[in-house]
């Protein structure tokens, strides 16, 4: 609230008029520090953070920015010429677009995650509401057990599920083998793509459930007890009325599942050495490590990177404004 | 799966467990049978978030031999070995790794906790000109990607000799847009006006009642920052990733992702990356059970309703 026109940075602070009451939050000083000093105290506590945040976020987004721009052209001509890196415009971003391979990497992110969001976010849903339910037993082991995965690193549960997967170690495949069958695969897409999402599905509900249950807790009890006396079932309480009240916590896991969807990188990395299937450029992540560091290609993968964040800042912003719509509109 | 149904005890035998929201001593009333279903499928949950963990836990046990021959749930009889030759793996190696996770993740944590602390109250229970531009800012910083972030952040390193080193992975991982977002909304719930002021008539300096006025009082909102810094750090994988070459100062996931691509092939290590998978998951389980308490998840629901 910087509406008070002093001069001071501190709006709340005004020298001119000390009989008006300090705002709630306002620090009112009678110690007679300098206006200065009062200015610069919530600055000095946030200095840490600007300075961190300045450095590792909007430094190297502008860097990231002025490289896309940049990459090698060769000047001089025929046998002569030398590669000189200069500005060259949008070529590295039409590059990127026409690009057969982070096209087609961005196509099985997109596919990895329309089956791993919808059965993270559905299932975290369920387990929440089942946790809610009155009356069933083992809630407290259920909901510790199923919030283990959480604490197992991305690359480790990839690990894990790899050998659940791999022929030689997978447990359903010594099944299937046991009754004479061939061995399962679930390396080869479209299989693979339900793999991966499984892991996903596996590391991320648990979390995802805990925050769903506790604003699903949040909830007065009254209002369920109401429905219950009208004869609702808890079936229809869950629908009616506890799913509507939890699309806040929806639309937040669902925006960290988005975000967390196009970034993957570490498990289809850490699977690859156990198949063929994965080629080395598989999500555009993949794609854009190669660039920099085997291709030295610093202006296309710079490009490609502000697409991908600009992909997941549109998917953010599409997912942010269909909720809104959704949880406010029919109020409003 | 259908093997977890006889486990269930008598339907009186067990208490429910969220009395404390439910009437506790009021009669049933009629046709309140326990929800069966319910608690089939959150068992079926359970044991699908435990099999992997219990199946690399078993595995760990096995014998190189036994790992593709026997019954995946039987356990073998090769733990001694693996763990000796996983401890003996270039030279210690992996507990190497793991000492360096802990110090990314620890001090990473309690680093970027603290600078999110001071932000936070900054934000809440301040008002100064460029308050709301900057809470905008770190709003904004929430959305993006930070692993896009990863090649930029690598050359910049480099640029001032930094690439390769243990700063490359802990300096990058202090600021955290979410966690800034969160302390403020903790510390303007958490931290009264009054109390500030009243410090402040008593003539405390700003930096004693952020110190022992505010800070105790945001404790259970920094546990959950730390938390969630904590695991994220410790399962980063693309910024150590990027940023280090050394093998001795990897952390944990990316020791043991070049364990597996080095055994890609020559199955002889997989025992060890099993075993290495597995005694690392152990400790990691028992801290998130064991702070799970003081895990505030409804900081984290109640954040966007603002």
């Amino acid at each position: 609230m910087s509406a008070s026109p002093t001069t001071s940075g501190v709006s709340a602070v005004n020298p001119k008029r000390p009989d008006v009451p300090a705002t709630p939050a306002s620090p009112r000083s009678r110690r007679g520090r300098s206006r200065l000093r009062e200015a610069s105290v919530p600055w000095a506590f946030a200095a840490p953070a600007i300075i961190f945040f300045v450095a590792f976020m909007v430094l190297p987004i502008i860097y990231a920015l002025w490289l896309s721009f940049r990459g090698y052209r060769v000047e001089g001509g025929g046998a002569f010429g030398r590669r000189v890196e200069t500005f060259i415009g949008v070529d590295n971003y039409v590059a990127a677009l026409t690009d057969a391979e982070f096209l087609a990497g961005l196509g099985r992110v997109l596919a990895y995650g329309a089956i791993a969001i919808p059965s993270v976010l559905g299932l975290a849903l369920l387990f929440a509401l089942l946790l809610d339910t009155p009356r069933v037993r083992l809630q407290g082991f259920a909901r510790t057990a199923i919030f283990v995965p959480y604490a197992i690193p991305g690359v480790i549960a990839s690990l894990l599920w790899g050998f659940l997967y791999l022929p030689s170690t997978s447990p359903a495949n010594f099944l299937v083998r046991q009754l004479g069958a061939g061995p399962l695969d679930f390396f080869s897409p479209p299989v693979l793509f339900f793999s991966l999402a499984n892991i996903a599905l596996w590391s991320g509900v648990g979390f995802n459930m805990i925050i769903i249950y506790t604003s699903l807790r949040a909830v007065p009890t009254e209002i369920y007890e109401a429905a219950r006396i009208d004869g609702a079932s808890e079936l229809q309480i869950a629908l009616r009325i506890k799913v509507p009240l939890v699309t806040p916590a929806l639309v937040l896991t669902g925006l960290f599942s988005v975000i967390g969807t196009l970034q993957l990188y570490s498990e289809p990395a850490t699977l690859r050495p156990m198949t063929t299937t994965i080629s080395s450029t598989w999500v555009p992540l993949m794609k854009i490590y190669q660039e920099a560091f085997m291709n030295d290609n610093l202006g296309g993968a710079a490009a490609a990177s502000v697409l991908l964040a600009a992909a997941i800042l549109i998917f953010s912003l599409v997912l942010l404004r269909f909720f809104q719509r959704k949880t406010f509109g029919a109020a409003s | 799966m259908t093997t977890t149904a006889p486990v269930i005890p008598p339907a009186s035998a067990a208490p429910v467990r969220r009395g404390d929201r439910q009437p506790r001593n009021r009669p049933t009333r009629t046709g309140q049978r326990r929800p069966r279903l319910a608690l089939f499928i959150l068992l079926l949950g359970a044991a699908y978030c435990l099999i992997p963990v219990i199946w690399v836990v078993v595995a760990s046990s096995k014998s190189p031999r036994e790992l593709f021959t026997s019954f995946s749930f039987a356990p073998g009889t090769g733990l001694f070995d693996n763990l000796t030759s996983l401890s003996q793996y270039g030279g210690g190696q992996f507990w190497q790794w793991g000492l360096n996770s802990l110090l990314y993740a620890g001090v990473g944590a309690v680093a970027s906790t603290l600078v999110s602390a001071m932000a936070g109250y900054a934000l809440a229970k301040f008002r100064f000109r460029g308050r709301e531009l900057l809470f905008s800012a770190i709003l904004a910083g929430v959305l993006v990607p930070g692993i896009v972030l990863a090649v930029p952040q690598y050359l910049l390193l480099a640029g001032v000799g930094l690439a390769g080193t243990y700063w490359s992975v802990l300096l990058p991982v202090i600021i955290n847009p979410f966690g800034i977002f969160l302390c403020r909304v903790f510390a303007a719930a958490a931290v009264p006006d009054d109390t500030i002021e009243a410090a402040r008539l008593d003539g405390a300096r700003e930096v004693r009642i952020f110190g022992s006025i505010a800070l105790p009082m945001m404790t259970q909102g920094l546990v959950t920052v730390f938390l969630l810094q904590f695991v994220g750090i410790w399962n980063n994988f693309l910024l150590p990733f990027i940023m280090l070459s050394d093998q001795d100062k990897y952390p944990m996931t990316l020791g043991l992702y070049t364990f597996l691509s080095k055994g890609a092939g020559d199955s002889d290590l997989y025992p060890l990356v099993i075993t290495g998978s597995a005694v690392s998951v152990i400790p990691l389980i028992i801290l998130v059970l064991a702070l799970q308490r003081f895990w505030r998840a409804d900081l984290l629901a109640g954040g966007l309703k603002g």
